[in-house]
C-alpha cells in the first residue's frame, strides 16, 4: 500500500491508513497501548523522512501510495498523544466529552 | 525585547461596575431566566452565524438551525453576489423550505432557486416567490406579496452575522465596538483551510464560554500541557492582558512565563513537536504571506501590546467567539443553546491553505492537539452544571483573572433587565 522507500511501515499500513480524523480517533480508542506503542514506535522515527518525501509531490494530486503515507502520517499524530502524553488511548480527565470533526481538508 | 506589560494590581476594580462580590449561576440553570434569554439576547444581539467562505459563489447556501430562536436559517448568495439571510420556512404552509436528510438536520449547496418538497412552490435566491402551482385557484393573490420572509444579514471581515429584530437598534458594526473592531485588517480571507467540529453539550451555553474565557484553569486542568518535570499544581498561570468593551471581552497571552511554546528547549516538548514542528499554538514556521507578518497585523489584534504576543482571544457577546494565534492561524468557538442545560458548540480551525504536505501534517498535529486540550476543557462541563443545579451552594467567588466570567454574567444579566425595562412585549 505505501511507496517502497517506506515498506519497513506496511505491517501497520492496512489498519492505519485511515482517511478521516473520525475514523482515526476510533482506530486509537479500539486498540490497546501495546498496539498504540507498537505502531508509534515503527512511525515516529520515520515521520520526518515521510514529510520530506512527501512534499516531492503535488498534495492536492497524491498517487495512492503517497496518499496512504500522508493518511498513515495522520494516524501517527494521532497515537502520539496517547504515548507521550496520556498513557492511556483516552484524553485524561476527558470525561464523556466527544467532539465529532464534520469537516476537513481532503486530503 | 521581552517584555510584558506590567498588569495593574486587580483588573477587576478597573471596572467598578462588576464589583468584586460572590457571584451566582442561577442564570445558568433557571429555565425561567433561559426563557428571557432567548428573546432578550437572542432575538436582539448580532449573532455570528458563519463565514463568506461557506458562500463561495452565486446559488450558494446554507441552512442554519437557531433552536434557541425557535427558527430555521436560509443564507444565500444572490445573483447579485450579495449574502441574504431569510426565515427557512414557505410561505404556502409553513414547511421547512430547505433541507435534505431530514428537517432538523443542517444542509449546504448550490441552486437557481428554492422549491418547496411540499406544493412545489419555488424562490429565487433573493427570496421572491417566482412559481406557485396551479395559481389561478388561489384567490385575491399576487406572488409579489409572498417573498421569504427575510433577517438582518451583515457581513463584517468575510463573517456573517445576522440579527433577528424587527429593526436592530445598532448596526452591527456599532454593536461590535471599538474593540472588536480593532481586528479589521487581520486576513482572515486568506485562511480558507477549515476544520469544523461538532458536539452536544450537557450544560449551559455560558458554563462553556466560561470554561475557554480564564486561564486560571490551565495549569491544572491541562497540567500534561507541560512534560512531567514542569507540571506544578503549586505555581500557576496568570493572563497579562484583559479589555472590556460593552458587553465584548478580550484576552491576550504571551506564551507559558513569557516563552513561546516553539522556543522551548526541546526536553520541554513531546517528540511529536519537534519531529513535525508543530504543535498546540500552531506550525512553529508561520507561512511567508505579507499579511501574515506581525509587521503588518491591524494593532487592535494585541492592544495590550504584549511582547511576546501568543494569542488574542475576542469574546464577541453573546456567543462567539475568535481566537487569533501569533503563528499565523486562528479558531472560532460558537454556543448556540438548546435548553436552560444543554446546548450545541461548533468549533472551527481555519489555517492558510496548505502547499505542500509537510504544511498539510502540521496543521494536522496542530488539529488534533488542540481539540485534545478542549476535550478536557468540555469534560468538567456535566460536572459542573449538577453542582450548579443542586442548588447546594448560591454564590461563589471569582479570582481577578476571572475576570472575565464576572463580566459574562454581568453583561447577560444587564440585556435581560434591559429587555424587561423597555422591550417587554415589543420584540425589539
Ligand atoms: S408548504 Fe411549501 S408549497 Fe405548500
Ligand atoms: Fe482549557
Amino acid at each position: 500500500m505505501l511507496p517502497e522507500e517506506f515498506a519497513d511501515l506496511e505491517p501497520f499500513a492496512a489498519r492505519w491508513c485511515i482517511a478521516t480524523e473520525a475514523g482515526r480517533y476510533a482506530e486509537r480508542l479500539n486498540s490497546t497501548m501495546a498496539e498504540l506503542e507498537a505502531f508509534y514506535g515503527a512511525a515516529h522515527p520515520r515521520v520526518g523522512a515521510a514529510m520530506a518525501y512527501l512534499d516531492g509531490f503535488e498534495l492536492s494530486d497524491l498517487p495512492e501510495p503517497q496518499l496512504n503515507l500522508l493518511h498513515l502520517v495522520y494516524s501517527l499524530i494521532m497515537v502520539s498523544l496517547p504515548v507521550e502524553v496520556w498513557h492511556q488511548p483516552r484524553v485524561i480527565d476527558s470525561g464523556t466529552a466527544y467532539f465529532d470533526r464534520y469537516l476537513e481538508p481532503v486530503p | 525585547m521581552a517584555r510584558l506589560a506590567t498588569p495593574p494590581a486587580s483588573w477587576t476594580t478597573r471596572y467598578p461596575e462588576l464589583g468584586t462580590g460572590l457571584v451566582s449561576y442561577e442564570d445558568s440553570i433557571s429555565p425561567e431566566f433561559y426563557e428571557l434569554e432567548r428573546e432578550a439576547i437572542f432575538r436582539r444581539a448580532w449573532l455570528n452565524v458563519g463565514r463568506v467562505e461557506q458562500l463561495p459563489r452565486k446559488g450558494s447556501y446554507f441552512t442554519k438551525e437557531l433552536a434557541v430562536a425557535r427558527t430555521s436559517l436560509l443564507l444565500t448568495r444572490d445573483l447579485d453576489g450579495q449574502v441574504r439571510a431569510f426565515h427557512n420556512v414557505c410561505r404556502h404552509r409553513g414547511n421547512k423550505l430547505v433541507w435534505d436528510h431530514t428537517p432538523r438536520s443542517e444542509t449546504s449547496g448550490v441552486c437557481r432557486q428554492f422549491m418547496c418538497k411540499y406544493h412545489g412552490w419555488r424562490y429565487g435566491l433573493d427570496g421572491q416567490l417566482k412559481f406557485v402551482l396551479q395559481e389561478e385557484e388561489f384567490f385575491d393573490f399576487d406572488k409579489a406579496d409572498f417573498p421569504l420572509v427575510s433577517v438582518h444579514c451583515e457581513v463584517w471581515e468575510g463573517f456573517i452575522f445576522v440579527n433577528l429584530a424587527d429593526e436592530p437598534s445598532q448596526s452591527l458594526r456599532e454593536f461590535l465596538g471599538p474593540m472588536v473592531l480593532g481586528l479589521e485588517g487581520y486576513p482572515f480571507h486568506l485562511c480558507g483551510e477549515r476544520f469544523a467540529f461538532k458536539a452536544q453539550i450537557l450544560s449551559n451555553w455560558k458554563i462553556f464560554l466560561d470554561a475557554f474565557q480564564e486561564y486560571y484553569h490551565a495549569s491544572v486542568l491541562h497540567s500534561q500541557q507541560q512534560v512531567p518535570s514542569l507540571r506544578s499544581f503549586e505555581t500557576g498561570y496568570k493572563v497579562p492582558h484583559f479589555q472590556i468593551d460593552g458587553p465584548h471581552r478580550l484576552i491576550s497571552t504571551g506564551g507559558w512565563k513569557g516563552t513561546p511554546r516553539h522556543l522551548l528547549p526541546p526536553e520541554q516538548m513531546y517528540p511529536i513537536e519537534p519531529a513535525t514542528q508543530a504543535g498546540l499554538m500552531g506550525p512553529w514556521e508561520r507561512p511567508d504571506i505579507p499579511e501574515l507578518d506581525p509587521a503588518n497585523l491591524p494593532a487592535g489584534l494585541n492592544p495590550g501590546n504584549l511582547q511576546p504576543w501568543s494569542i488574542s482571544n475576542f469574546q464577541i457577546f453573546p456567543n462567539f467567539v475568535i481566537l487569533v494565534y501569533e503563528r499565523g492561524w486562528y479558531l472560532t468557538y460558537q454556543y448556540w443553546p438548546t435548553s436552560a442545560g444543554t446546548h450545541d458548540w461548533e468549533m472551527s480551525y481555519y489555517f492558510p491553505p496548505a502547499r505542500t504536505a509537510s504544511e498539510r501534517i502540521r496543521h494536522e498535529v496542530t488539529a488534533v492537539v488542540s481539540k485534545e486540550a478542549a476535550l478536557q476543557d468540555a469534560a468538567t462541563l456535566d460536572g459542573t452544571q449538577q453542582g450548579l443545579e443542586s442548588r447546594v451552594i448560591d454564590k461563589y467567588p471569582l479570582s481577578d483573572q476571572e475576570i472575565t466570567v464576572r463580566h459574562l454574567h454581568k453583561a447577560v444579566g444587564d440585556w435581560v433587565q434591559a429587555y424587561l425595562r423597555d422591550g417587554k412585549g415589543t420584540r425589539a
